[in-house]
């Protein structure tokens, strides 16, 4: 940010001749491939969203009908309300744990080094590999999961993925599994900006564990916790992995998500067109939340 | 008086040292949900089929049996999986932090017309999910001719966003002098960033190599999209297939699986601070 003050103080700057081509040689490598793999496509996907583009025959342009069909599409709002469904308790859920692991690792009991290790692991996993190790243990007759739950009394255990009513439960059960450790690192980052003064102050003062967390981290912590909330939110609309790994979007239309929507009529069927309309409309939706973090920067967090 | 401050200073102490020891117990209780979905697969890939479901729970096989690592690495093609997706993690994380160091050269320490403005476009690039431009960028690969080539994962992975933005801020902490210095002893700006930047951000690139290299190494999507071929399968491709293939052969599964977490455990086990800065870092970015 503070390349913008340099640029508003009126001081002219005089580039040096061999600053500037060098400037522009050293960028040159990354710019090619931007341009090329980020850049274009995107220009490229409005356009393709546009027409019947199926992979073989001619691309003819249709205007808005992808559109106006992906809205009346009946498989594609199952799988957005699904995904809103999948976001609504995703990320409260991962909010929140990963927030009371920070506060709990930030306290410097005995072992706290270690907690923090065995927390973050799970997200440098594979999600393929932990989508296959949970479909395991969420296997509804012999997995681990339901023997324990009927040794303890529940005669009734959930057929998790067999079922359409708790597949998509199970699969947010291991998205905040996966995802805590990794919030609660960046929680860490924002609770050392915390000055320590404040606590001792207030210990002073007689307040409370509860009263501190609620009048001192919790405001002074906002900052980190609303880009956490963005964060998880944009992430939220990106599901694939585990829902191909555990379900691929089943049973029936269960799990189906946007991006799992996307891979199945982009790549499935080749309904490119058809698939970018669909894109576009996840991009839509990423951007307005975007937007929402720049604006809500500086509206909402107490700094 | 001082009797009942006293009083109060222990009955704090001892309200601090209960509810330190609940805590304990909570985060043991977390950190055994964490742990245990590892434990079980570790356990099972040296069980036979039939012994892996049973309850309670014999978290020690008895007899660990070694037949299913022996066949991921002999009768299925895991080895090649396994070269395959070490060899493009190489190239990719190597190209990165080529590009990627230059042009974060170039944004902190180099001035020129316009050096801003392209800095505020590579950063809105981070913004952009991958997943909404995956089809035209699938488009622009297989009219390059990359199409179930290697190259269509190796190329487009070549530079990060996210790399330069962190190189870049750790460039901005080293002091100018030092590439001034440079320049009055006639040194050009890329032997300045050869010999003297670049040797000083051994943190920054140690992060962006294991994110990418971990990163590399879990894509998924991106592999399916593109590798077709199995010659050219990545290990996550591997894995994913090669449970449809073998759908009740658990342990078989759990073994092959143990071994494509192994790099990622080194890497874990070797790295970790490294990780933990760059996941920190991607915190500040707000």
């Amino acid at each position: 940010m503070d390349n913008k003050k340099t640029r508003t103080s009126k001081v002219k700057i005089k580039y040096r001749r061999s600053e500037v081509i060098s400037g522009y040689l050293f960028i040159l490598p990354s710019l090619i491939i931007f341009v090329t793999f980020m850049i274009i496509p995107i220009f490229m996907g409005l356009y393709i969203s546009l027409t019947d583009y199926d992979g073989f025959k001619t691309m003819n342009f249709i205007g808005l009908k992808n559109y106006a069909d992906m809205f009346k599409d009946s498989y594609f709002q199952v799988s957005f309300k699904n995904n809103i469904l999948y976001t609504l308790f995703t990320v409260p859920g991962t909010l929140i744990l990963s927030l009371l692991l920070a506060v709990a690792v930030n306290k410097g009991i005995k072992g706290s080094p270690v907690f923090k290790t065995v927390f973050f692991f799970p997200y440098i996993t594979s999600m393929v590999a932990v989508g296959i190790i949970w479909t395991l243990l969420f296997n509804p007759t012999v997995g681990p999961i339901n023997s324990f739950l009927k040794s303890v009394g529940i005669s009734n255990p959930p057929g998790w993925l067999l079922s359409t009513k708790s597949a998509l439960p199970a699969v947010m059960i291991v998205t905040i599994w996966k995802w805590a450790g990794y919030y609660m690192i960046i929680f860490l980052a924002g609770l050392q900006g915390i000055p320590k003064q404040l606590y001792e102050a207030s210990e002073v003062d007689g307040a409370s564990g509860i009263t501190r967390f609620f009048h001192i981290t919790l405001p002074l912590l906002s900052p980190t916790t609303f880009l956490i909330l963005i964060l998880l939110i944009i992430n939220s609309f990106q599901v694939f992995d585990l829902i191909n790994i555990m379900t691929e979007g089943g049973p029936g239309r269960a799990t189906n998500v946007l991006v799992y929507r996307i891979y199945q009529e982009g790549f499935k069927y080749m309904h490119f067109g058809y698939a970018s309309a669909e894109a576009y409309f996840l991009f839509a939706i990423i951007l307005i939340i975007t937007g929402i973090q720049f604006w809500g920067q500086k509206k909402w967090v107490v700094y | 008086m001082d009797n009942v401050t006293e009083n109060m200073k222990t009955g704090r102490k001892i309200r601090r040292e209960l509810s330190n020891i609940i805590l304990f117990a909570v985060l043991l209780l977390v950190a055994f949900i964490m742990v245990v979905p590892f434990v079980w697969m570790i356990s099972a890939s040296f069980k036979n089929n039939n012994e892996i479901f049973l309850y309670p729970i014999r978290w020690i096989p008895n007899p660990i049996r070694l037949k299913n690592y022996v066949a991921v690495w002999t009768e299925i093609p895991f080895l090649k999986y396994f070269t395959n997706t070490l060899i493009y993690s190489v190239i990719v994380t190597a190209g990165q932090i080529f590009t990627c160091s230059l042009a974060a050269y170039a944004f902190s320490k180099l001035r020129f017309p316009g050096r801003d403005a392209i800095f505020m476009v590579y950063l809105a690039t981070m913004m952009v999910p991958w997943h909404a431009i995956m089809i035209p960028q699938f488009m622009i690969n297989k009219s390059l001719g990359l199409y179930n080539k290697p190259g269509a994962i190796i190329v487009m992975n070549l530079v990060s966003a996210f790399g330069i933005f962190l190189l870049r801020q750790f460039m901005m902490g080293i002091p100018d002098d030092l590439c001034e210095a440079g320049r009055i002893d006639g040194c050009s700006e890329f032997s300045n960033f050869s010999k003297i930047m670049f040797p000083l951000c051994g943190p920054g690139v140690a992060t962006l190599t294991v994110f990418e290299f971990t990163f590399m190494w879990n894509d998924y999507l991106a592999p399916m999209i593109y590798l077709d071929d199995d010659r050219y399968k990545t290990i996550q491709l591997g894995l994913a297939g090669f449970r449809s293939l073998y759908k009740t052969d658990y342990g078989l599964i759990m073994a092959g699986t143990v071994c494509s977490l192994i790099p990622i455990l080194v890497i874990y086990c070797a790295a970790q601070k490294y990780l933990i800065e760059g996941v920190a870092f991607s915190g500040l970015k707000g």
